[in-house]
């Protein structure tokens, strides 16, 4: 028997035992309470799983709990995937923790699709809540880690398109525990500053575990909340996160979120000085065009004017020769009715002189039978004084008074001689 | 700022509608030679808001409690 026993070393032992326990186990999900959480300077973590009848001894590295989205505590329930594993210095058994999630919160799938829901019902993915992205940023925050390609990425691409771009970054981890809130808390603050036109927020590709900052409620409330319009960019193109959801616009990559972010300035500065060249040819056309059509205004218009003046031409010689004709008219009539006026007019005359002979005539024959001189003629005769007074009676006479005395013929001048009473 | 960037839009949106109405040839000269002027000066607010900004790379950091900004140059 002694010389077949197989005799180990405590080392080999262990490793054995580790072996047996890593291939005969292997990876597997256990649900318990941490109890007595340690956390080493050097990033990793030690703590005991339990439940009401056990406990096992865990160990969770670095590289592994960065992507928990959750700060684990004494008491938490907690659903853990790891290895059975045996630690062989001290042959300590243990589970090699590479996932942690919260228990009864369901599988992160299951809880973006509960957040998801949520928050849609609230209205917060709503195509109205979307603002939309300026032309012309001036200056872009982003959010995002201060190492690794995608600052990098997003700073060249800017760069690239628009040369003269402020940009300032919001430096923040953007995995591990209270990622989301530092994101949260970078928004708010970019949101209180008043040179900020645009935020780009994301991260680079990896694990759910890791984009998991970027589906957690206060994020996504950051974003729904801001005032300046957030691009988001996390991970790759077949991410989706709550943020890309609530942000006003998702892109695919952080290069890609550069690219929407701003216009490509030499591609602006084309389209204005086309714009330029089209307002001003639009003019010269138009002013050509004009051109052209002068030469047919002058002839229309000297066609118009020319025609004008001949009719006014023609008028005037008619006016003209219609004056002249009045004229003429005029005279000849006035030639014609001058022989007639004469001879009425003599007529007249001829007519009014025979007409005055004939009442001279009359009233001579009238004057002559009440003529005194008439009486005469029956023997009287008429006695007048030197002043021609008819003389009516003697006493007005004196002796030495001439007198006239007409007779019907002749007439004699005698002296008053002397008075008969 | 966030007025600036619209002044950009609303003039790069106007200088357009000028100068489609102006191609249109519905206008009389008098209001081509208007719209050419008011163009013009688009243009020329346009192009000069392209060149306004100055390059600045700043990363956000705490100094005193306070937030600062310093010049940032990404790790290559």
């Amino acid at each position: 028997m002694e010389e077949n026993r197989k005799i180990y070393s405590v080392a080999e032992l262990n490793r054995t035992a580790r072996y047996t326990l890593e291939n005969g186990i292997g990876e597997v999900w256990v649900e318990g309470e941490i109890s007595r959480l340690t956390r080493q300077s050097s990033g990793h973590w030690y703590f005991t799983l339990k439940d009401e009848a056990a406990a096992v001894s865990c160990a969770m590295f670095k590289q592994n709990n960065a992507a928990v989205v959750f700060e684990p505590k004494d008491g938490l329930k907690v659903r853990v995937f790891g290895q059975a594993s045996l630690y062989e210095p001290r042959g300590s058994y243990q589970l090699i923790i590479r996932k942690m999630e919260e228990a009864g919160k369901g599988s992160l799938q299951e809880q973006f699709e509960k957040l998801k829901a949520k928050l849609a019902a609230e209205g917060l993915f709503d195509a109205e809540r979307k603002k939309p992205l300026p032309l012309l940023p001036q200056k872009i925050g982003v959010v995002t880690s201060p190492t690794g390609a995608a600052i990098r990425d997003i700073i060249n691409v800017l760069t690239r398109r628009f040369p003269n771009l402020g940009i300032l970054l919001a430096p923040v981890t953007v995995q591990g525990e209270g990622a989301a809130e530092k994101i949260a808390a970078a928004i708010e603050y970019l949101n209180t500053r008043d040179d900020i036109d645009l935020m780009i927020v994301g991260r680079g590709g990896g694990s759910i575990e890791d984009l998991w900052a970027f589906n957690e409620e206060v994020l996504a409330r950051a974003i729904a909340a801001s005032r300046i319009p957030v691009i988001s960019a996390v991970g790759h193109e077949i991410d989706f996160t709550i943020s890309d959801f609530v942000a006003d616009v998702r892109a695919p990559t952080p290069s890609a979120a550069a690219e929407l972010a701003v216009p490509v300035k030499a591609e602006m500065e084309t389209q204005i000085a086309r714009l330029a060249a089209r307002l001003g040819g639009s003019l010269q056309n138009q002013v050509h065009i004009l051109r052209e059509r002068i030469p047919g205004f002058r002839q229309t218009m000297n066609h118009a004017l020319m025609n004008d003046l001949r009719q006014r031409q023609q008028k005037v010689d008619e006016t003209s020769r219609t004056l002249a004709t009045c004229l003429k008219n005029a005279v000849t009539v006035q030639k014609q009715r001058l022989p007639g006026l004469q001879q009425t007019m003599i007529h007249r005359l001829e007519s009014a002189v025979t007409e005055k002979r004939q009442s001279v005539r009359r009233l001579e024959v009238q004057l002559r039978a009440l003529s005194p001189l008439a009486v005469l003629d029956r023997g009287y005769s008429l006695t007048q004084t030197a002043d021609g007074e008819v003389v009516r009676d003697a006493d007005r006479l004196k002796k030495g008074d001439m007198l006239k005395t007409r007779f019907a013929k002749g007439t004699v001048i005698s002296e008053v001689k002397k008075k008969e009473a | 700022m966030a007025e600036k960037t619209v002044d950009f839009e609303k003039s790069l949106e106007r200088l357009e509608a000028l100068v489609e109405e102006m191609e249109s040839g519905d206008l009389s000269l008098e209001q081509m030679i208007k719209h050419f002027e008011e163009g013009s000066k688009l243009v020329t607010l346009c192009s000069g808001k392209l060149n306004e900004v100055e390059q600045k790379i700043e990363k956000l950091v705490k100094k005193g409690g306070a937030l600062t900004a310093e010049p940032f140059k990404p790790e290559e």
